[in-house]
C-alpha cells in the first residue's frame, strides 16, 4: 500500500472530522451543554424518611416549646440530680466551677458578672434542649427527659427566675420569661464605611 | 543494608512528627535487623539517615502515601477545645488539610460512613434520608474559600504568633452538593424560613440558619482538597457556608429541620453573641449592655504572616507577606505600612482573588534596620476598611469578644527581632 492510496479516504476523513468540530462548537455558541434549566427538580436519590425515624432524632426544642416531651420536674429532684452529675465541672449550686458558672451570683471581685443562665441566656427552653443534648459533658445523652426537666427546674429557680414550688413541664416552660431575653438584637452589620 | 535503609527513609516522614516532639537526637524509631537476623526497634537520628551525597545513592522508591519532609517543623497548637493553624508557615492560600484549624464542642467522632445518614425534614413536601453515596450522586460543586471561627483573636503579650494570634482561620477547595439542589429534592415550603442544622458529635451541635443562605451558596460537603473531608473538619459530611462565621458550617451533619422560626440553640444565644453598643455605651462597669445575635458574615480582615513573631529579619530587602479576606466578597486591596501607620502603600494581590477566600498579598520593603512597626489593613468590595482594635472597642465596648477582626502590628527591633504589638 502506497501513501497515494491513503489520501483520498484521509482527506474524506479530515473533511468529516472539521466539520463534525464546527457542529459542535456551534452547539457550544448557541446552546450549553448542560442547560441549567434542563436539569431535573428532582433526581430521586435519597429515600422517603419514616416517621419513627424523625421523631428518634428529632430532639430538638423551640422557644415556643415545640418539641418538649412528656414528662415534669420539681426544683428540689433537680437539685439532688446536679449535686451528683453536675456540679463536679459546674460548681457547687451551679458556681464557680471548672467549667463555668451557670448561676448569678453578685461577686464583687470580679471584674465583670460571669455570662450565666440567669443573665445571659434568653430562652429557657434551650436550657432543656442543651442539657439533653450534650450534658453531663462525660456521659452526654444518658438522662431521662424528667431528669432533664428536674434540672431545668432546678437551675431556673437556683436563678431566681422561678419559685421553688414552680413545676417545669411541656405547657410551663416556654412560658417562663428570661431576664436576659431583652438584652439581644439582631445583626444589623451590612459591610460599607461603617464599623459596628 | 540497602533493603534497610530503604525501609527506615520509608518511615522517617511518616514518624516525623513524634521525632520532632522527641528533640533532634532522635529522628525516628526504625525497625533493624540484627547482626543475628532479629528485628527490633532503635531510634535513629536523621544524620544517620542522611547520605553525605543524594545523588550517590538511590533514594526512597515510591509509596502509597506521600510524606512530609522530616526538616518540616509544621504543627497545629491544640488547646482542649481547638487547634490553630500555623499561618506563619504557610505559602500560598490553600491550608494543608492536616493543618485545618480543629474547633471542636465534644471531640472529633468516630463515624462510619457507611451507616451515616442525613436527614431532611420539618416544612418539606417530603421528609428524605440521604445516605453518604446518595449525596455523591447529585450534581456536585467546588469552591475554595475560608472557613474562619468567629472567636479568632487572641492578644495580650508580645511574644504571639499568626498562629497565636488568628490561627482559626484556614482556606480549602470543598466539594459536594448544593443545599438549594437538596432543598428542592425535599420541596422546601414557603413558610418556611429558618433550618436548624444538626451534627452527629457528642454535643450534637445545632445551629438555626436563615433559609436564604441555603438556597444562596450552602453547600453539603463531602471533600476538602481533592479528598474526603478530614474527621477533625467533618467527616463524612458537614455543612458549609461561605463567609459565615465556622460555627454555623455544622461538622458531622446528621439531620436539617426546616422550621418558620429560629431555634434559639446554645451555640447561638449564650455562645457565639457580642457585646455592641446600645442606648447607652458598653463599659466593663456597666454590666451586659446590649448583644448582637446571629452575626453570620465574618468581616474583612488582614494579618501579616512575614515577617512575624517567632521569625527575625535582616536589614535589607524584605518581602512582607500576609494573607487577607472578608465573609461579604472579595478583597477589594490591602494597604502595608511601614512606619507604624503614619503612610500606607499598596500591596500587591497574588491571583486568584476569590469571593470569601484568603487572598495573598506581599509588598517589598527595604528596611534602613531602625526599629519601626509594620502593619496591614484590607478593604472589602463593600468599601469596609478592616478597622483598629480601639475602633471596635468604641463600636462594642472594651470587651475581646466574637467577631474581633483588629489590624495587627508588628514590632521590628533594630536586632531584627519581631513582636507583635497587641494595642497599635
Amino acid at each position: 500500500m502506497n501513501l497515494y492510496s491513503l489520501w483520498l479516504p484521509g482527506a474524506f476523513l479530515l473533511v468529516m472530522l472539521t466539520s463534525r468540530f464546527q457542529t459542535i462548537g456551534e452547539d457550544r455558541r448557541t446552546s450549553p451543554i448542560a442547560k441549567v434549566d434542563t436539569l431535573p427538580t428532582h433526581f430521586g436519590f435519597g429515600r422517603p424518611a419514616t416517621a419513627a425515624e424523625i421523631a428518634r432524632l428529632d430532639i430538638d426544642v423551640r422557644p415556643d416549646g415545640k418539641g418538649l416531651p412528656a414528662g415534669e420536674g420539681q426544683v428540689l429532684t433537680g437539685k439532688q440530680i446536679f449535686a451528683a452529675k453536675c456540679a463536679a465541672c459546674h460548681g457547687t449550686g451551679g458556681v464557680d466551677g471548672p467549667n463555668g458558672s451557670l448561676v448569678t451570683t453578685t461577686n464583687p471581685g470580679r471584674k465583670r458578672p460571669e455570662k450565666t443562665i440567669g443573665n445571659y441566656w434568653p430562652y429557657a427552653t434551650t436550657v432543656f434542649d442543651y442539657i439533653r443534648r450534650a450534658m453531663p459533658f462525660s456521659q452526654p445523652g444518658s438522662l431521662t427527659n424528667d431528669e432533664v426537666y428536674h434540672l431545668t427546674a432546678y437551675l431556673l429557680q437556683a436563678n431566681g427566675i422561678i419559685d421553688e414550688k414552680t413545676v417545669i413541664n411541656a405547657q410551663t416552660l416556654p412560658r417562663v420569661v428570661m431576664p436576659a431575653q431583652k438584652l439581644f438584637v439582631p445583626d444589623d452589620r451590612k459591610g460599607g464605611s461603617e464599623i459596628k | 543494608m540497602t533493603k534497610k535503609r530503604i525501609q527506615l527513609e520509608q518511615i522517617t516522614g511518616r514518624l516525623s512528627r513524634r521525632a520532632m516532639l522527641g528533640g533532634a537526637a532522635t529522628a525516628v524509631v526504625a525497625l533493624v535487623q540484627t547482626a543475628s537476623g532479629k528485628t527490633i526497634q532503635q531510634g535513629v537520628s536523621i544524620s544517620e539517615l542522611l547520605p553525605d551525597d543524594p545523588t550517590k545513592q538511590i533514594g526512597t522508591l515510591a509509596g502509597e502515601v506521600g510524606t512530609r519532609s522530616a526538616f518540616e517543623k509544621v504543627v497545629k497548637k491544640p488547646s482542649d477545645i481547638s487547634s490553630r493553624s500555623p499561618l506563619q508557615d504557610f505559602y500560598g492560600i490553600i491550608t494543608p488539610s492536616d493543618l485545618h484549624f480543629e474547633r471542636h464542642h465534644a471531640g472529633v467522632p468516630a463515624i462510619d460512613p457507611a451507616k451515616h445518614e442525613l436527614l431532611i425534614h420539618g416544612l418539606v413536601d417530603k421528609p428524605l434520608v440521604f445516605t453518604v453515596e446518595d449525596l455523591k450522586r447529585f450534581p456536585s460543586v467546588s469552591r475554595i474559600a475560608f472557613l474562619e471561627c468567629s472567636g479568632n483573636f487572641r492578644s495580650g503579650k508580645e511574644t504571639m504568633s499568626p498562629q497565636d494570634i488568628c490561627g482559626l482561620t484556614s482556606q480549602s477547595e470543598w466539594t459536594g452538593v448544593k443545599l438549594s439542589t437538596l432543598f428542592r429534592e425535599a420541596g422546601v415550603k414557603s413558610n418556611a424560613t429558618w433550618f436548624l442544622a444538626e451534627g452527629s458529635d457528642a454535643a450534637v451541635m445545632t445551629r438555626s440558619i436563615p433559609v436564604k443562605k441555603g438556597w444562596d451558596d450552602a453547600i453539603v460537603a463531602y471533600a476538602q482538597n481533592g479528598e474526603a473531608l478530614r474527621p477533625e473538619q467533618g467527616y463524612p459530611v458537614r455543612l458549609f457556608l461561605p463567609g459565615w462565621e465556622g460555627n454555623t458550617s455544622v461538622k458531622w451533619l446528621r439531620r436539617i429541620e426546616l422550621s418558620d422560626q429560629p431555634f434559639m440553640t446554645r451555640e447561638e444565644t449564650s455562645k457565639y453573641t457580642e457585646p455592641i453598643k446600645g442606648a447607652e455605651p458598653v463599659r466593663r462597669s456597666d454590666g451586659p449592655g446590649k448583644y448582637r445575635q446571629f452575626s453570620f458574615d465574618i468581616d474583612a480582615r488582614s494579618i501579616i504572616t512575614f515577617p512575624a513573631y517567632p521569625k527575625t529579619v535582616e536589614k535589607g530587602w524584605i518581602e512582607i507577606r500576609g494573607i487577607a479576606w472578608s465573609g461579604r466578597g472579595k478583597v477589594a486591596r490591602v494597604e502595608v505600612s511601614t512606619d507604624a501607620g503614619k503612610s500606607w502603600q499598596l500591596a500587591t494581590l497574588q491571583e486568584p482573588i476569590l469571593d470569601k477566600a484568603h487572598t495573598a498579598f506581599r509588598y517589598v520593603w527595604n528596611w534602613n534596620g531602625v526599629e519601626t512597626e509594620i502593619l496591614s489593613r484590607v478593604t472589602d468590595e463593600t468599601g469596609y476598611l478592616q478597622p483598629t482594635l480601639n475602633q471596635l472597642f468604641a463600636a462594642r465596648g472594651d470587651t475581646i469578644s466574637y467577631h474581633f477582626n483588629p489590624i495587627t502590628a508588628w514590632r521590628i527591633k533594630s536586632d531584627g527581632s519581631v513582636l507583635f504589638k497587641p494595642e497599635p
